[in-house]
């Protein structure tokens, strides 16, 4: 019998990064070698896929003989040979590199549909995302919809903007399907109307958008060419950081891809569409994500946001109505129009429909990305995707929703994960941002992280955000270098509220929101810092002071061999001794002490 | 016209108008820094921010356009709270140095402070210190005292379509400066000095030449060329310390380079304030001379240029002495009406031709040409603009 063989290797950023493309190499000329891919029994391909979201596991390679699938992790390039000799020959898979429990636990409790075909199908081919369903919705739209029936459908679904805000996709295509005039001439038609795509995902830590165009860029494209059909547009603009190369250049090869078969330029499918799509790469700057900001990026302007109304989609970029969308919400309408709203309204919560891809950081065993019905319960993501917390500590809180989010203490854990939840307890979805805290966290540091990055990224255009932010920061700052004074706490939440109220855009009327929420839910923690001069985490470096345990120390002398600064003195066999006055509070003394003799507080 | 409600009491407005407009016009104020009723709404100070009844949170009045029924409140506890933090925000970043600083008595962010006795700062903290270094002898640039309103960069893009300058970096760095932040080499059209609130952009010349309240303001017409700009001379001890213009005229308030700096002239010692009458001969050499050397002076670019302008200057006045002899205007009118008649009735009218200047105004040229035409006699009537 012949037997038909497939090799899948991950070739995301994560998977490149962890080899992949010598893996891919190194199975290249086993599979040569071994004569397999010349050999009549067996048939066998390789190709690349995009992240499928376990990257903490990565090298994935999946071998599928005759449709049964094994899965390798951590592969190295030196694995390939014993892999191609036991596995492709002699069909035996090696178990030892097998993915265990923690893969199959990782995935179960998730619901994939912008990334049920990531990680499967070879991202710069366009005939194997056709393959798998690919246009088939775009063909739909354009042979037996109206646009109007296509808007319907995406409102019945009940799917909500990606991005953060959470705007109901559907009634935002309408409005802009309805404007018949632009800005400045009210009585004109409008001649021109745009969708953009909004790929500047900025959030630290949140790479869910680079995932999706990395592992199937089609699905944007085609909820691109859709969006056009439904409100009118003939031009769309994918506005995509520069910092993500390899999906530039995989939207790019998918784009050309498109354009050859027809599915961009004139008459697309035969049909009186014309659309056609420019890349535009953004030059750094975290505002550009906001659309007014974004808008002008693409005009050539300084991108600083203006104020709205009038929305985008009345007078967007030149002036003329304009959606924008973002990745993920576009990736969504080929799979809503292909099986239907009501398919698509099944996951989720009453308001939130759908799924929500959530990249998963900081102190869970299973980091990547993960895709979760809206409404799950935020304890099923960390403890059964995520795997529960690393190294058995315990959890103190989750922060989601990035620069703009807030922290969920460990308490509240039992909550369901969608807009409005999450909004109760004073934080966000946002685009999708999900770090895992726990005891070794400080939360006056967490906070300050994010409001560091926040300051640094204002565009410096309305005062409570561009010095605002800037006094927040000070006084966390001096917080946790135990300089904190008393009504530090009500200045920060004073101000913090003026900031919210008073900003231009998303990004200050959200900035405070890391401080507020930690305040609100750790503010021991803080006043621990200002009034004890401690932090309980034993993180803020100035607040914290090594020392020996006499009960535990058995004098071993590792800690004397790495501390750099000499200040840790005693002899063999006998109590050692750290002089504060010279340590430089390293830790590498509380990491390398086998016996647990050093203190840190 | 759309009806809308501004604390309570019932306006209305044309369609388009902002809400700040509205009130304004009203009689109901607003604080704003960053807003000119000349230049597109900005919205970046968050002064003018009021509560839209039906919109969640606070927006500013200087963006929001009116529409009907709309429910406006420009003042309560809550708004103010917000305006003085704002406030206290620019200012824990400004140098308060008010006592020395030139735009002081005629500065919006000192009104502002004064206005909510912002005595106290809750946010003391890092200061944005830059050094100047501006090279021309027009335009000072105190970046430390700029708040960022980017009313200088909007006038220079819309008003003078030069875009000389714009915002660079982010964060609490954002500055106002020339590409890859180089002196400022520009038009130096003064106009961004005219629209700066604060004391960040101010004039070179006038630096200690007096406050505001010190001034008499009297209004001209400029001297340079046939627009005939509005010009308000600001007069301290009768000299003339700045010039600036009014925006109900016809160039809105608007001047160019020459207007807003070329006045020096006025008060200089080498301009002729009576007439001169020749004593001696047309063939002497003396005034060419030191013309030549005047002309060549003037390449340099040396900063104390005007100093050194006015000395040489001098020098040409006091060689007048021998050249001309001050007389009276009746005087030089017969000399000069005795020397006409006598050439027009020696070689007849067309042996006299003359060239008139856009510096004067419509009416000086008409009555020039009618002066050639009827009293000379003669149609040899030309104009420097025409070349």
């Amino acid at each position: 019998m012949k037997s038909d063989i497939k090799i899948k290797v991950c070739m995301g950023t994560g998977g490149i990064a962890a080899g992949g493309a010598d893996v891919m190499n190194a199975f290249n000329k086993e599979l040569k070698e071994a004569g397999i891919d010349a050999s009549v029994e067996k048939f066998c391909s390789m190709h690349k896929v995009g992240c499928r979201g376990l990257c903490a596991k990565d090298v994935l390679v999946d071998v599928i003989i005759n449709g049964k699938k094994t899965i390798y992790q951590y592969t190295k390039p030196d694995m390939v040979s014993k892999i191609v000799n036991e596995h492709l020959i002699m069909g035996e898979p090696v178990a030892e590199w097998v993915a265990g429990e923690d893969y199959y636990n990782f995935h179960e409790k998730q619901t994939k549909v912008v990334l049920s075909d990531c990680g499967n199908i070879d991202p710069e081919d366009i005939n194997a995302y056709i393959a798998v369903g690919g246009y088939e919705a775009l063909k739909k739209v354009l042979t037996s919809l109206t646009p109007e029936e296509t808007i319907a459908i995406i409102k019945k679904s009940g799917l909500r903007g990606r991005g953060g805000a959470g705007f109901p996709t559907g009634l935002k295509w309408e409005i802009c399907r309805k404007v018949v005039s632009s800005g400045d001439s009210p009585r004109q038609e409008s001649d021109q109307k745009y969708i953009i795509c909004n790929a500047d995902e900025g959030d630290p830590g949140a790479f869910m958008d680079r995932a999706v165009i990395e592992g199937n860029p089609h699905s944007v494209i085609e909820g691109m060419i859709i969006g056009a059909y439904a409100i009118g547009a003939t031009k769309g603009y994918v506005y995509i950081r520069a910092e993500y190369p390899l999906a530039v250049e995989r939207l790019r090869k998918a784009l050309t891809q498109a354009r050859e078969k027809k599915l961009l330029g004139k008459n697309i499918l035969n049909a009186e569409l014309n659309f056609d799509i420019k890349v535009k790469l953004g030059a750094g700057a975290f505002v550009c994500g906001e659309e007014t900001a974004l808008i002008v990026s693409i005009e050539g302007q300084r991108g600083m946001p203006r104020a709205k109304p009038p929305f985008p989609v009345h007078s967007g970029l030149w002036g003329k109505p304009t959606v924008i969308n973002n990745v993920e919400t576009l990736a969504n309408i080929p799979y809503i129009i292909r099986k239907g709203a009501d398919w698509f309204s099944s996951f989720g919560t009453e308001k939130s429909k759908g799924t929500k891809v959530f990249a998963l950081t900081g102190k869970v065993k299973n980091t990547g990305l993960i895709e979760v019905p809206m409404g799950i319960l935020l304890k099923e993501i960390i403890y059964d995707i995520g795997g529960g917390i690393d190294k058995g500590r315990a959890l103190k809180a989750v922060q989601t929703g990035g620069p703009s989010g807030g922290c969920i203490p460990a308490e509240l854990v039992d909550i369901n994960v969608d807009y409005e939840s999450l909004a109760k307890v004073g934080s966000i979805v946002g685009s999708g941002g999900m770090v895992v805290l726990d005891e070794t966290d400080c939360m006056v540091s967490i906070a300050k992280f994010f409001l560091e990055f926040t300051q640094a990224e204002s565009c410096g255009k309305c005062v409570p955000c561009r010095i605002g932010t800037k006094r927040l920061l000070e006084i966390l700052d001096r917080i946790t270098r135990g300089k904190g004074k008393d009504g530090d706490l009500e200045l920060l939440e004073n101000l913090g509220n003026d900031i919210k109220a008073a900003s231009l855009c998303g990004l200050g009327q959200t900035a405070p929101n890391p401080v507020l929420s930690t305040l609100k839910y750790f503010r021991h923690e803080y006043e621990a810092h200002i009034k004890d001069l401690k932090c309980p985490a034993g993180v803020c470096n100035d607040l914290i002071e090594y020392s020996i345990l006499e009960e535990f120390c058995k004098g071993c002398g590792a800690c004397i061999r790495v501390c750099p600064s000499g200040a840790i003195t005693g002899e063999k066999k006998k109590l050692h001794k750290i002089t504060t006055a010279m340590c430089i509070k390293c830790g590498a003394c509380f990491d390398v002490c086998k016996f647990d003799a050093v203190k840190k507080g | 016209m759309v009806n809308l409600t501004i604390d309570g009491i019932k306006f209305t407005a044309p369609d388009g108008t902002s809400v700040l407009d509205a009130a304004r016009r009203h009689g109901i104020s607003i604080p704003t820094l960053c807003h000119h009723p000349k230049l597109t709404p900005y919205g970046g100070c968050r002064l003018c921010i009021v509560e839209i009844k039906g919109i969640p949170r606070p927006v500013t009045a200087c963006t929001t356009p009116v529409t009907e029924g709309m429910e406006v409140t420009t003042i309560n506890p809550y708004l103010e709270k917000l305006r003085r933090t704002t406030l206290e925000l620019i200012l824990s970043d400004h140098p308060n140095d008010c006592m020395v600083c030139e735009k002081a008595g005629d500065c919006t962010l000192q009104e502002l402070a004064y206005f909510y006795g912002l005595r106290e700062n809750r946010f003391l903290g890092e200061r944005r210190i830059y050094t100047k270094k501006d090279g021309n002898p027009l335009i000072e640039r105190d970046m430390e005292k700029c708040i960022l309103c980017n009313k200088c960069v909007r006038v220079c893009n819309e008003i003078q379509g030069v875009t000389a300058i714009d915002i660079a970096y982010r964060g609490f760095k954002s500055k106002v400066c020339p590409p890859y932040e180089r002196d400022l080499d520009c038009e130096f059209c003064g106009q961004c000095i005219r629209v700066c609130p604060t004391g960040a952009l101010t004039g070179k010349m006038w630096t200690l030449k007096g406050r505001q309240k010190d001034i008499k303001e009297i209004d001209t017409i400029c001297p340079y060329c046939g627009c005939g700009c509005n010009l308000t001379l600001n007069i301290r001890k009768n000299e003339i310390v700045r010039v600036t213009s009014r925006e109900d005229t016809i160039n809105e308030g608007w001047l160019c380079a020459k207007g807003t700096f070329g006045y020096t002239f006025v008060n200089n010692p080498a301009r002729l304030t009576k007439p001169l009458i020749r004593i001696a001969p047309k063939n002497s050499n003396e005034l060419r001379v030191t013309s030549y050397e005047l002309k060549n002076k003037k390449d340099s670019e040396d900063l104390s240029l005007i100093t050194r302008h006015s000395s040489l200057e001098k020098s040409l006045v006091t060689r007048h002495s021998s050249l001309f002899r001050e007389a009276t205007w009746d005087e030089v009118f017969d000399l000069i009406a005795k020397k006409f008649t006598k050439i027009k009735e020696q070689y007849g009218p067309d042996s006299i031709g003359s060239l008139s200047s856009a510096r004067c105004t419509n009416e000086e040229n008409y009555l020039f040409q009618k002066f050639m035409r009827a009293v000379i006699g003669t149609n040899n009537v030309d104009h420097c603009a025409r070349f």
